[in-house]
Parts: C-alpha cells; structure tokens; sequence
C-alpha cells in the first residue's frame, strides 16, 4: 500500500517532466500526452511488484517514446503507402526544438510551468484547462478526473481530446509567454488552480472522497508552481489562500455532514500546522512582492484563521483588506464579503446599508449569496420576519443541497 | 453547472407528421448531440416510450397502488431529458432552443442541485 502509494507520488511528479521532454523532442502535444498516460500505466502496474527502475524518468521517457513510434507505425500503416515517407518522420515542426534543446534549456523544471501554460490557454474552455491541467500537469487518468467531476467517463474522455485538438489545430507553441503575456496567462493558470482547489473543498465531507482529494492535487500544483516562481507574490497568495481555507476543513461541517457557519466552527479542530505555513507565506509575500488579489484573500484568511473566535477578529482590519481588495479587482462578491466585515464593527444596519448597493448593481441581485447575507443580517438586527423571508428566498436560490438545508434550518430557528 | 434539459411534446401530433417531418427532427436531434458530445457538455440523456406505457404508483399506509396512465392525450407530456453541463445558463438555455420540440412545444430548463457547499 504504501509502495504503491509512494509510486503513484513519484510519478505524478515525473508526469509533466517526462511530457515536456518528449514535446519538445517531437511536437505533437496530443500524441506525446497519449503516450505518456500510457507509459505511466505501465509503471503503475510493474513498479509496485518488480521494484523501481535505477532512472525512473528515463524509464518513462523510453516506453513513452516507444508508444509513440508505434502510434506513427501503425497510423502511417493506416494511411497507406503515399504518406509513409512524411509519416515516418514525426511531423513536429509546429513546435520544432532545436537540436540540443534539452541540455542547452537543462532542466525539466521548466517544462512542468510550459506544460500548465499550455493547459491553462485562454483558446481552452474552463472545463477544457481543468481537465487538461488535471490529466498532462496531475498524471491523473481520465477516469479519476471524470468521477472527481461527477460526470461519465466518456464525457471527460471528450473534453480532454478536445482540448488537444485546439492546441493542435491553433498551433500553440511550446514555450513559455513572454513580457506582459507572461503575467496574464499567469493568471489564468492560477484561477485554473484556483477552481480545481474549490470543486474539492466544496465537496461535502465523507460522501465524496474524490472529490475532496482536489484540494491536495490543487496545493501540490500550486507548490510545483512556487517553487519554480519563488518571486511572484500572487503564486505565493494562493498556496497560502488555500493552505489558510483548507486548514478549516474539519470544522466546516458537523458529524452529520451538515454546513458550519465560520463564525460557529470549533476552531480547536482547525489545522494548525497548515494555518502557520500559510500565514508565514503570506506575510513574507506581502512584504516582498507587488500587492495582488490572492495575497489580499490570503491575508483576510489569515486574520480570520488566528483569531480565537468570531468576537476576537480583528474586523476592521477585514473591512480595509476587503476595501483594497475592491479596488484591486472589483467584485460583488467582494463586497458582499466586505458588508459582514463592515456589521461586526459597526452593526447589522451598517452591514446591510452596505448591501444596498448590490441590490441595485443587478449582477448578484438575485444570487442566493446576497440573500443569505441579508438573512444574516436581518437577524442579528433583530428583523426576524425579514430574516425569515430572506433565508427562504436564498434557499430557493441555491443548486447546493448542503447550502439549502442549511438555510432552511436557519429559517426554521426564527419561527 | 449541469442542467436538465426536460422535453415535452405530444405524442399523438408527433405519430400524426408525416415521414419527412419526422425524420427532420431526428436529423436536427442528431445533429446537436453530435455537437453536445464533442464539445464536453453532454453528460447524459433519454427518451421515454410512449405515455400508453405509463404507470402510476402511489403508497399509501404501506400499501402499493399501480394503475395505468395518466393518459393526455392531448395535452404536451413528458417525453425525456438532456444532462448537460454548461459554462453559463444562458448557454442551456440556447441548447434547449435548438432543441426541435421547443419549436412545436416547450423545453424546460431546470439547474441540476449539487451535495457541495460553501459554508456562510
């Protein structure tokens, strides 16, 4: 078991090495994914019982490269005698590396960030750079991802064929952005992450253990990408956003699975260990490095996460993070935040004042988010035939079971 | 966000188009799950046999009851679903659009409920 285990770990990391390596070599992202899938199943089977191979990663690269002739013979077999002399050669000029590329770019390290710059490429849908990120960059199989997303196999199979046809098609080159595009697509990569992150934490506890197991990959991802970005401030935001989130998980939701409100979490079970870690990356990012929205989020989590309870939060120090954090990326969800800050220093009525403007702003006038806020605070002022009404309306808004029974709860109470 | 996509025609119409009505909208049926299965979003889907086949069944005091129908025949049944999972519900509601029944009948377009959820 644990054999296993430390194998599968040895080549979910090797994975998008092993990939870039061969994509540089031959071009042909769609073809070299393939092969490298495969060649990981053959490792996962013949590791555990005959034991590692003395170089792993060339281990890989060779039963890799060999899929790979195979899969040129037999299509070049297919094609027919009139396209056997252009098959024979891999067709990979769309991404043709130099001869010696590989000593003169030296390391594989790079290839892991090129590889989830590529994955995460704005031509890609979002589920397209999930599933893609999760399988060429994750070295999962596409069966873990499907059952991780919920949806049939042959769905996931789908997306990610797809998504290699538009790398293929728009001949996205295999190297890393360069100047301003290197920020941006950044960025994308990191709300890639982000996203894989949440559709793990938002899983309900127990019942969906794959689901759950996202969070981890997510963090293990975000780590590969810091540790090649020690610099970027942002990549360091997020791995502490999700380490200072995470590190609340045991508390989130009850024995019977039901949703614990921050504020009413036995905060003796968060994680502390993650709660240090993340709190330390964050500090020395926000010290170090420009200031950005994930940094922002980090912090407020921070406070959130050393506080002894709800009472003890430094909340004005929240209402400002949350007010830069508005003015760095303006969202009303940010601002939905910003209202509970701004009740627990100056009052409900102050909180729902500040609510007022969303009501108005029309993008989350009818989000169930705005009205769970507004039930909140309702209720703490003392309006409790309007919290009533408000905690009805939000769970009739939501698509979330747990949400909904919570919510329903909550109405339940003010009879 | 996954959406199902609920069909309603009538049966008794349908039967009574003639051969080329018919197999236009399995054409255009066909043509958007060819679209929906290759770009990702189709997660699932069926059609039900006829309302004839129907059957009711209601427990009371621990004891079944089945009885046949509820026969319509005039009015727009249930006839199957789509699962789909969409960047947007506008996106869905497109789907549902180009669906054939929503032109002679009615699509409906319900969000699929999830077990996850964020605490508040």
């Amino acid at each position: 078991m644990t054999g296993a285990t430390r194998v599968e770990d040895l080549l979910r990391g090797l994975a998008p090495q092993v990939l870039g390596t061969l994509v540089r070599r031959h071009g042909q992202f769609d073809a070299c994914e393939d092969a490298v899938q495969e060649a990981l199943l053959a490792a996962a089977l013949q590791w555990p019982q005959e034991g590692l191979p003395a170089n792993p990663h060339a281990w890989l690269i060779t039963v890799a490269s060999r899929r790979l002739t195979d899969q040129w013979r037999s299509e070049s077999a297919r094609r027919g005698r009139e396209d056997v002399a252009a098959a024979q050669e891999p067709p990979g000029a769309q991404v043709a590396p130099a001869p010696g590329d590989d000593a003169a770019r030296g390391d594989d390290e790079d290839d892991t960030l090129t590889l989830l710059f590529l994955c995460c490429h704005p031509a890609l849908s979002g589920a397209s750079q999930v599933a893609l990120t999760l399988r060429a960059v994750g070295g999962l199989g596409t069966a873990e991802i499907a059952r991780a997303f919920l949806v049939p196999e042959a769905t996931m199979a789908q997306r990610i064929s797809r998504a290699k046809q538009q790398i293929k098609s728009s001949t996205i080159p295999f190297e890393q952005p360069a100047g301003d595009e290197h920020g941006e697509r950044l960025g994308a990569v990191l709300h890639v992450l982000y996203v894989i992150f949440n559709e793990g934490y938002t899983a309900s506890s127990g019942a969906d253990l794959h689901r759950a197991d996202l969070t981890a990959e997510a963090m293990r991802l975000t780590r590969e990408v810091r540790r090649r970005l020690p610099a970027d401030g942002e990549v360091a935001g997020l791995l502490a956003l999700m380490l200072l989130t995470d590190a609340r998980r045991p508390a989130r939701t009850d024995a019977d699975g039901a949703l614990v409100p921050l504020a009413e979490q036995d905060r003796t079970r968060w994680h502390r260990p993650s709660i240090d870690e993340g709190t330390a990356i964050v500090t020395e990012a926000l010290s170090q490095a420009p200031l950005g929205p994930y940094q922002l989020q980090a912090a407020i989590a921070a406070i959130h996460d050393e506080a002894r309870s709800a009472q003890d939060t430094d909340w004005p120090q929240i209402v400002r993070l949350y007010g830069l954090l508005e003015r760095l990326a303006p969202n009303p969800m940010v601002t939905l935040n910003q209202a509970v800050a701004i009740a627990m220093v100056d009052g409900p009525r102050a909180g729902l004042a500040r609510l007022a403007a969303l009501q108005d702003d029309g993008r989350l006038a009818e989000h169930h988010r705005l009205a769970a806020v507004r039930a909140h605070l309702l209720e703490q002022a003392g309006d409790i035939a309007a919290a009533r009404d408000a905690y009805r309306a939000a769970a009739r808004g939501t698509t979330s079971l747990a949400e909904q029974r919570y919510l329903d709860a909550r109405a339940d109470r003010l009879r | 966000m996954k959406y199902m996509l609920l069909i309603y025609n009538n049966a008794a119409t349908m039967a009574a188009m003639s051969e080329e009505e018919r197999t236009a909208i399995f054409g255009a049926v066909d043509d958007i799950m060819g679209e929906l299965t290759e770009s990702g979003e189709l997660v699932g889907g069926e059609a039900l046999a006829d309302p004839s086949n129907t059957k009711t069944v209601r427990v009371r005091d621990g004891v079944p009851a089945t009885t046949d129908g509820p026969f319509a025949e005039s009015k727009e049944q249930f006839a199957g679903y789509l699962m789909v999972e969409c960047e947007t519900p506008d996106r869905a509601v497109e789907i549902a659009a180009r669906w054939p029944d929503a032109s002679r009948w009615a699509m409906e377009v319900r969000p699929v409920m999830s077990a996850d959820g964020l605490e508040m």
